[in-house]
């Protein structure tokens, strides 16, 4: 199976050039450290990390969205009970960041960063604001696509992933080279689609993002 | 039915916003027997520390043994602005024909998906030589998977790029 990841040394955005390693990887044999993975439970989540719309006591500026889809696995089975933290910049395009110097408000209601549980089948859902694009400085007058950062566990080391969701037919995507890292057949995969069921009426849009983790994961089994 | 894979994407520099906790370099707690700490900071090709990386670790308990109750297993630690990372942890047991070792993801900036590691640790020299993973890695190269013993317990610096590039694997 053609992989749909990026390669690592993607000249077009520039920080891979002295990041991506250059020796060719080792194959790793999939022992048990391979095929286990971190099991989080609810302790580290409320109910309340799913809605990013309401912090320091008031609502964030902007189109407020829900983010909705089901996370699998590359056998289409349901990934359930896995940890799923966002975050993003907020509507006027600037993150709560010492770093990001961009010249746009920060919202004071408005931190950036979620997470929640999938559902026995594998489902998730949160509520926030549809994040600004912003300028970088990776060439000049380079803009990010909108978009909302994605880190999932899955149920094994091997199916850690980290991603970027995008929005549908943003005029952005032919110049962003991060989105144009990703071979082109699997470009679609990482764009949202709108969802009319998922909104909510009088209050919010809805988009569906769905999530395959690929990695193989150990059969369900006693490990001592 | 085979389902069409994600495609992985960059963390980008404020992953510190979604991927920080206040609890996440502390695989145990500071009163446990054997507790250390694994400290190391990450380069680039030039040499430069990456100060926008996170470090995340997977193990097995001293016993060897995974998913134990109460026993996370998980570390995560972002960078800061010198590059150093530090997660506190127990040296794992023996898991099946390996010597202990960690399970490490890099995350950073520039990284479009995440580089893979392990660490071994320099005091269990009889049981790397034995190892089989590293029996896959050209000697020469085998010591960028070792962590040396320091004062509070290892350090395991991680080089992106160049001569002295750490051993990433491939899943």
């Amino acid at each position: 199976m053609t992989s749909p990841h990026p390669p690592l040394l993607s000249p077009g955005y520039k920080s891979t050039v002295l990041r991506a390693p250059r020796q060719a990887p080792i194959l790793l044999p999939h022992t048990l450290t391979e095929l286990t993975g971190p099991v989080l439970g609810e302790g580290p989540v409320a109910a309340a990390d799913a809605d990013l719309t309401r912090d320091g006591g008031g609502e964030a500026q902007g189109q407020r969205i829900v983010v909705h889809g089901q996370v699998r696995d590359a056998d289409g089975r349901p990934v359930p009970d896995t940890l799923l933290e966002v975050w993003q910049a907020n509507a006027a395009g600037r993150y709560r960041h010492k770093w990001d110097g961009h010249d746009a408000p920060l919202d004071p209601h408005f931190a950036g960063v979620g997470r929640t549980m999938t559902d026995a089948q594998g489902h998730y859902r949160f509520v926030t604001v549809k994040p600004g694009a912003y300028p970088w400085g990776n060439h000049p007058n380079a803009w990010r696509p909108a978009h909302i950062h994605f880190s999932l566990f899955g149920r094994a080391f091997t199916q850690r992933l980290v991603t970027q969701m995008y929005f549908p037919d943003d005029p952005l995507f032919a110049y962003d080279p991060i989105y144009h890292s990703v071979p082109e057949f699997a470009r679609d995969r990482l764009v949202a689609g709108f969802d009319l069921s998922a909104t909510v009426e009088s209050w919010a849009l809805g988009f569906r993002f769905d999530i395959v983790l690929t990695g193989a994961a150990a059969t369900p089994m006693e490990t001592r | 039915m085979t389902a069409p894979g994600t495609p992985s994407q960059t963390v980008g520099p404020y992953l510190s916003i979604g991927l920080s906790w206040a609890e996440g370099p502390a695989v145990v707690a500071a009163d446990t027997p054997g507790a250390v700490w694994l400290r190391g900071e990450i380069r680039d090709g030039d040499g430069a520390v990456v100060k926008d990386a996170l470090v995340e670790t997977w193990q097995a308990d001293p016993d060897g043994r995974f998913h134990t109750p109460g026993f996370r297993g998980l570390g995560r630690c972002p960078t800061g602005d010198d590059g150093r990372y530090a997660i506190r942890t127990v040296k794992p047991g023996v898991v099946a024909d390996q010597a202990p070792h960690l399970a490490v993801s890099v995350f950073a900036r520039g990284l479009l998906h995440r580089v893979v590691t392990r660490v071994y640790f320099a005091d269990e020299a009889a049981a790397n030589a034995a190892d089989p993973v590293l029996a896959r890695v050209p000697g020469e190269r085998r010591g960028t998977l070792i962590a040396e013993q320091s004062a509070d317990g290892y350090r395991f610096d991680i080089i992106l790029q160049g001569p002295d590039e750490t051993v990433f694997f491939a899943l």
